[in-house]
């Protein structure tokens, strides 16, 4: 969400707020008929396999987050530089010619919304299967637009990329989140007992975020260590 | 045709992402899981197991090729 937000913000900046408003919600349209379209055909598959299916992606999915907040952690990463991204943004759109479609320009109105498309896309996927796994859709479509309201409050207020926000720290919870319920549902999904049931989701999640900084002290160290003195 | 190499190329990076070891693996893993607990064995363990190994791998794959 903060990187959608960089984008609309350049877009808006660079290319006028109409057609960066007018991208956004296009987008978020398109991202609230997915979620109404999807998440009450998940609602008829059999809750065994849907956590079999819904948990391996969330494992698959945790694990891509996990690797790159690791990496980013440990320094082999660039941490993200939102400063630097709406520089490049600014900067490109300012030199795009201008194009009048529909009454908005056409190139603030792509920018913005692909970018909204593009990032809300990976929101939606974590909606409808933690929302299908849990049994309730809505109150996790509400979890995410109360986000979407507060990082849109924000820049707003800020008008300015959320630089200071901690990004790579927001990103190593999501994907011990994700990772967490992977294991949690796809070994349920495939037929395991979880010794105290839910309540191994705790023990799970200790173990990830335990895992997850010894590798990010591990590999600190080994990079340090390959550093010529 | 483009288009559609295109559609399915980001639906592939979205869903796979940088290492297709991982999914492949994670596959495997949950298949051995289910195979476990249908001859009747305990598996709840097989995961938490496999998981830092493929993460582990992960990690060393990415910092080779940077």
């Amino acid at each position: 969400m903060v990187e959608a937000l960089t984008i609309v913000l350049a877009a808006g900046v660079a290319r006028g707020w109409r057609s960066a408003l007018a991208g956004l919600g296009a987008a978020t349209l398109v991202l609230a008929i997915l979620v109404a379209a999807l998440g009450p055909a998940l609602t008829h598959v059999p809750l065994q396999a849907l956590r079999l299916v819904v948990g391996a992606l969330l494992l698959v999915f945790g694990l891509q987050w996990l690797r790159k907040a690791i990496l980013r952690a440990s320094g082999y990463k660039a941490l993200h530089d939102e400063g630097a991204i709406f520089a490049r943004e600014l900067a490109d759109a300012r030199g795009a010619a201008h194009v009048e479609r529909g009454g908005v320009d056409w190139y603030g109105f792509t920018l913005s919304f692909k970018g909204v498309l593009l990032e809300g896309l990976e929101v939606v996927f974590i909606v409808l299967t933690f929302g299908s796994a849990q049994g309730s859709i809505p109150l996790a479509a509400a979890g995410a637009a109360a986000a979407l309201v507060l990082v849109a409050g924000v820049g707003v207020a800020v008008r300015a990329p959320l630089a200071r926000v901690p990004e790579n720290a927001l990103k190593f919870a999501v994907g011990v989140m994700l990772t967490t319920f992977g294991i949690f549902w796809s070994a349920e999904g495939a037929g395991a007992d979880w010794p105290g049931d839910d309540a191994a989701i705790l023990g799970v999640l200790g173990f990830v975020v335990l895992m997850s900084l010894l590798f990010v002290r591990l590999l600190r160290r080994e990079r340090l260590e390959a550093v010529p003195v | 045709m483009k288009q559609l190499a295109a559609f399915g190329r980001f639906w592939w990076d979205f869903v796979v992402g940088d290492d297709w070891r991982v999914p492949a693996l994670v596959a495997v893993a949950i298949g051995a899981t289910a195979a476990l607990e249908a001859a009747g064995v305990a598996a709840w363990w097989l995961l938490p197991l496999a998981v830092p190994l493929v993460l582990w791998l992960s990690l060393r794959r990415a910092i080779r090729s940077t």
